[in-house]
């Protein structure tokens, strides 16, 4: 067995500015300035020259106060906002069979060694329903609440190109069963779910097409922390079974601490720490790190 | 197998207005395959710090920690990557903390079958028959095994800790304390059970509270701040 496994997504210099941007925006930016806002042009630096890598089977944790840029960056990764400059590389082909994913073989072709960032929305959107899925913070971000659970379910499977209805239902009862929603409630909209169980909608719908990549946005913020312990432990089994390898945005360190193994910390849109999850809790080296580490409860 | 090359650890403690406290300097100390190295000093010496730096909890500020590994050969722990390291944690290195990280939710006997499951690829059922065994060695009672760690006494919690660490057999071990609230007969078997795996080949580093066991279970000590006796 290999000790240091290969990269699975290999993200560049990865960098978002919100307003018209100037040729001195990423310069005048940062923690070193205390913002994220180029005082010459106005324009907000979501995210700048962020680079990371994420392995098969693993867990890496975005840490960081509000307005630090995690969301952006998470969203930038699934397509959701369109990056202004940087690249993604998808270097995984030899691990779609462990998680049963598949690639259409024109995109499997196209993707190899291709920066996925400059492809069409629709080939993006086709990468992002075969491989990709997320949780939002919110359950209306990723559910139609007015549309049944199963319904939700089903959606995303037409989009993976399911179409015998039979085998769609049968996918989210599966889904259901994993995710510990009660089955007989499939055919009931999300609207009357809990907030617990609307997020475990939104995990099986995210599931739904095997992906092997899956983006967690404070998917625990919000909830009771009985609910949250339930929500975080799912997902670390799910982890496992469906040999996923997530990206975790929290402000929280515990819910970092419980789900990941690897942590990197935002502040102004940048990255300003990354090692392993223990060391940035017990050994923080950036003044950042080191007042969030001392200001956990 | 280890060797420690003047290993400094100073910590930068910016929020105190950029505070330095060195906790290490200059340590260089040898451990052979097999072998049982016991790190003596007082309290604040240092000899937590050591353990944590090979570990790599604590980023090392200065000299060398090399490691003969199985897989990949003679490595720098003080420098290598990060996901090297995670690699090692998975396969090869063991920690026994001071204190036990509870997760919530998970069962104590989970907690100590998912090593054998995760590293050494046992199937589930049996990894739990096999946790079961070791937990009811280390007097954890079968009603509590289906519990939540969070809710036991400290010394329960140190006993699953150590069950969880010993249970996949680590080529090298490193121990914080495993024996500081423990009563004398789980002590007892504490120190079996890490003489069998001495047996069996694990390399370990330990620090103990108690002199005397100190002496009946290690091969050599470490004094920090002193000389090697």
């Amino acid at each position: 067995m290999e000790i240091t496994p290969e990269k699975i997504l290999e993200v560049q210099d990865l960098t978002k500015i919100y307003g018209p941007g100037c040729p001195l925006c990423l310069a005048a930016t940062g923690p070193d300035y205390d913002t994220n806002q180029c005082p010459h042009c106005g324009s907000v630096v979501a995210c700048g020259q962020v680079s990371l890598e994420l392995y098969p089977d693993e867990i890496l944790g975005i840490v960081g106060e509000s307005g630090s840029g995690k969301s952006t960056l998470v969203k930038l990764l699934f397509f959701d906002e369109e990056a202004t400059s940087g690249a993604m590389h998808f270097r995984g082909k030899k691990f779609l069979s462990q998680n049963q994913a598949e690639l259409p073989p024109d995109l499997s072709e196209r993707v190899n060694g291709e920066n996925l960032l400059t492809l069409s929305s629709f080939q993006k959107r086709r990468i992002k329903n075969a491989l990709m899925g997320m949780v939002y913070q919110y359950p209306h971000l990723g559910l139609r609440l007015e549309v049944s659970a199963g319904g939700n379910i089903a959606e995303r499977l037409i989009t993976a190109a399911w179409r015998h209805v039979g085998n769609m239902r049968q996918r989210a009862t599966h889904l259901f069963e994993k995710t510990e929603i009660p089955v007989q409630r499939l055919d009931e909209s999300p609207e009357n779910f809990s907030g617990g169980m609307q997020q475990r909608v939104q995990i099986a719908k995210a599931l739904s097409n095997n992906p092997m990549f899956l983006f967690l946005d404070e998917v625990s913020t919000g909830l009771d922390l009985s609910v949250q312990a339930r929500v975080l432990d799912l997902l670390r089994t799910l982890q496992r079974e469906f040999h996923l390898s997530m990206v975790a945005v929290s402000h929280d360190l515990g819910v970092i601490r419980l789900l990941t193994a690897r942590t990197m910390v935002m502040k102004d849109g940048r990255i300003v720490e990354s090692g392993l999850t223990d060391q940035i809790l017990e050994d923080p080296q950036h003044p950042y790190t080191q007042l969030l580490v001392n200001s956990q409860l | 197998m280890l060797a420690l090359d003047n290993l400094t650890k100073t910590f930068h403690i910016h929020t105190l207005g950029n505070k330095v406290i060195e906790a290490l300097r200059g340590i260089s100390l040898e451990v052979a395959p097999g072998e049982f190295l016991g790190l003596s000093g007082p309290s604040g010496a240092g000899k937590s710090t050591i353990l944590k730096c090979i570990y790599r909890t604590y980023l090392p500020t200065a000299g060398d920690i090399w490691y003969e590994s199985r897989d990949c050969g003679r490595i720098n722990l003080a420098t290598t990557a990060n996901r090297t390291v995670l690699g090692l944690r998975s396969r090869e290195l063991g920690y026994v903390s001071q204190f036990f990280h509870v997760i919530p939710r998970v069962s104590a006997l989970e907690v100590v079958a998912e090593p054998l499951v995760t590293r050494n690829g046992i199937l589930p059922s049996v990894a739990r028959r096999k946790a079961a065994e070791l937990l009811q060695r280390l007097q954890i009672p079968p009603s509590l095994m289906d519990a939540y760690p969070a809710t036991f006494s400290g010394g329960e919690q140190q006993r699953v800790n150590i069950a969880k660490a010993v249970i996949w057999k680590p080529r090298l071990l490193l121990l914080d304390e495993p024996t500081a609230s423990l009563d004398l007969q789980a002590t007892a078997v504490v120190m079996e059970i890490l003489r069998e795996l001495k047996k069996e080949g694990t390399t370990m580093i330990g620090i103990f509270h108690r002199q005397d066991m100190v002496r009946q279970i290690t091969d050599r000590l470490y004094e920090i701040g002193g000389q090697q006796l």
